[in-house]
């Protein structure tokens, strides 16, 4: 044993950290995001402050969504389902479509469970289904969710068909309305900016979160599934279990972000939940980096963005060069986008950021052999 | 419960379509024993592993482990009672460290679940790092350790092999079952392998082995069963089994199996 323990400390030369720069760039980071939307609010317009926010409701899908395709290795082309239950569950428990106010702490993770109920019935008629077949699969629910969104209007009213649902509550705490306007001091606190705030805290748990599931033993567990089953099931692990645990998961992030999209936008509709968002938030899975959870929030970001920098920069640009007008800002808006995408995963195949390879430091660790090493010492 | 007799098979049979690839195979391994399976390609070798490690059902037969029938049980559940296996085309976790491709291995006898991962208390903390512990020894134990950060798809071939065998252990088995881990081994890395077999076997491990390296089979192990066309034709210790004329005739066509025999 004592010449294995020599070698142990071989292997790997730990990246040096330096913890005060890291928490320098944290506090940097922090302070930055803190004012941003006041920056925006007043440089740009509070529409930016509320670009901002359905770019961050896009990080929760997309890292949902990670989990499912990432993690698990699943495709899902029919995510949005999920953020769409998410989204009516809030809307008809507090909204004077049947009267209810529920508030919204109890709304949201009513919603969670909810979703997760539809991951779960997506992920068990398909436990058997993988890569293009189960695409197909997944893109079917997608479509009947959506189609039951828009039909439940008879015999009983429950969804208000393609009209939608209007008057949404916004989200109330303790007499804090984010729907309203509040001076403090100075400030001014708009709606785009207090949804901001929560929207943020949020989604820094929900990295949190990600990034310990994926550290953990069911990520790894999901891992070994996506790379592969018949070994993860000779290996001991429930692949059902697993699966659906991932579905159910997933699902339900989407689920809670559907619940912040209600009462952000106040008015919701089936339109809002249609395949093309399903590819949108793929898109920003992919783009990302598949399985890296800051790769995916990076994904989101990029294509939450750029469409909408796009919308405001194509017409100016046009007119300072050409003297006018040329092509549509909407059509040619969306072609730059589709090329921008072509563009990016020929030159980056695996995401922006690809998944990280996982180095584990073994210096540090006491015990590791017999303890006669003095490697504890370096 | 603890009978000498670990593993038992009683009529073991598998069809697929019009083949019959498994025709009422018997045999038993006894604990503590490295149990060969040898035969010439297509006897049914790794059909019989894929049948007892859950992964095809038996069309019929009974297999016995440990005292308790194990047909039908899925391939988790088989894991779960004490058989890893290894693959005969290296089924690694190719996107994933050595280190973590072991770890896997830990996942059937450790227990932290979502909220555990989510909340990381003391029990899950400490669960963890005995993972990483465990299978950081079992790297060592195999010889792959200073190739533990480096993804399963980067290794050498025989690291590889190696590397299976470590995560197959990593699932505390009662039956370690290897399918051909020899393969594409030069003679240093066979010599290394049987070592390996050797110490598992040490260390409390029932090995079953297929093999194509005679060499190895001949030297490693202590009884030899020998299908051919799915059934069984010889069974005994590796010495009598070399001289049985059916086997040598299985290996070498009967003609030449004659001549070898007049000679003898």
């Amino acid at each position: 044993m004592s010449r294995v323990s020599e070698e142990l400390k071989l292997p790997i030369a730990p990246a040096r950290r330096r913890p005060a720069v890291a928490l320098l760039g944290t506090l940097l980071l922090a302070v930055g995001l803190a004012i941003l939307p006041f920056v925006l609010a007043s440089g740009f317009g509070t529409a930016w402050v509320r670009i901002t926010n359905l770019a961050i409701l896009y990080c929760f899908l997309a890292l949902g969504l990670n989990i499912v395709v990432g993690f698990a290795g699943l495709l899902d082309l029919g995510y949005i389902a999920f953020y769409g239950v998410g989204a009516y569950t809030y809307a008809l428990l507090a909204s004077p479509h049947f009267g209810l106010h529920v508030p919204f702490w109890i709304i949201l993770p009513i919603g969670a469970f909810i979703a997760c109920v539809f991951g779960v019935l997506l992920g068990a008629p398909t436990l058997k289904l993988r890569g293009d077949y189960l695409a197909i699969v997944t893109l079917g629910f997608g479509e009947i969710v959506r189609i039951f969104l828009n039909n439940l209007s008879r015999p009983f009213n429950l969804t208000n068909g393609a009209q939608g649902i209007t008057l949404i509550d916004p989200f109330r705490i303790d007499g804090y309305n984010f729907g309203r306007v509040h001076a403090v001091g100075s400030l001014t606190f708009s709606t785009p900016i207090n949804y901001y705030y929560f929207l943020l805290i949020v989604l820094v748990a929900v990295i949190a979160l990600n990034i310990r599931l994926q550290n953990s033993r069911i990520g790894r567990a999901w891992e070994a599934i996506r790379e592969d089953e018949i070994a993860a099931r000779a290996m001991g692990i429930n692949t059902r279990n697993m699966k659906l645990l991932a579905f159910a998961m997933g699902a339900s992030f989407g689920g809670i972000a559907g619940g912040m999209f209600s009462a952000m936008q106040g008015f919701i509709s089936p339109e809002s939940f249609v395949l093309v968002e399903s590819i949108m938030v793929l898109s920003m899975v992919v783009l990302g980096g598949m399985g890296n959870v800051f790769g995916v929030v990076l994904g989101a970001l990029i294509l939450s963005f750029v469409p909408e920098v796009l919308r405001y920069t194509v017409g100016p640009v046009q007119n300072a060069v050409f003297g006018r007008t040329l092509i549509d800002p909407e059509v040619i808006r969306m072609l730059l986008f589709g090329l921008a995408l072509v563009l990016m995963m020929l030159f980056r195949p695996a995401g922006l950021l690809p998944s990280a390879v996982r180095k584990r430091e073994f210096e540090t660790r006491p015990a590791e052999t017999d303890g006669s090493n003095p490697e504890g010492a370096t | 419960m603890a009978s000498e007799v670990l593993l038992d098979a009683q009529g073991i049979t598998k069809r697929f379509g019009g083949v019959l690839a498994l025709a009422e195979v018997d045999f038993s391994i006894r604990r503590g024993e490295i149990y060969g399976l040898i035969g010439p390609n297509g006897a049914g070798k790794t059909s019989l592993f894929n049948v007892l490690t859950g992964i095809y059902p038996a069309d019929a037969g009974r297999f016995l482990f440990d005292g308790q029938p194990i047909a039908g049980l899925k391939p988790n559940d088989i894991a779960a009672r004490g058989i890893a296996r290894t693959f005969q085309n290296i089924r690694l976790f190719q996107n994933l460290t050595a280190l973590e491709n072991v770890m896997i291995g830990r996942h059937v006898r450790t227990h932290a679940g979502v909220f555990g991962a989510i909340l990381r208390d003391r029990r899950t903390l400490a669960e963890e790092r005995a993972i990483e512990k465990d299978a950081y020894e079992l790297l060592a134990f195999v010889g792959v350790h200073r190739r533990a950060n480096d993804l399963a798809k980067h290794l050498a071939y025989g690291d590889q092999r190696r590397l299976e065998i470590a995560r197959a252990l990593a699932t505390q088995p009662k039956l370690l079952a290897l399918d051909e881990p020899a393969a594409g081994m030069n003679a240093t890395e066979t010599a290394q392998l049987r070592t390996l077999l050797e110490r598992i076997r040490t260390e409390g491990t029932t090995i079953l082995l297929i093999e194509h390296d005679m060499k190895l089979v001949m030297r490693v192990c202590d009884r030899v069963l020998v299908l051919d066309y799915g059934r069984r034709i010889a069974e005994g210790p590796a010495s009598q089994v070399q001289k049985d004329d059916k086997v040598i005739a299985a290996y070498l066509g009967p003609d030449i199996a004659l001549d070898v025999a007049r000679r003898a």
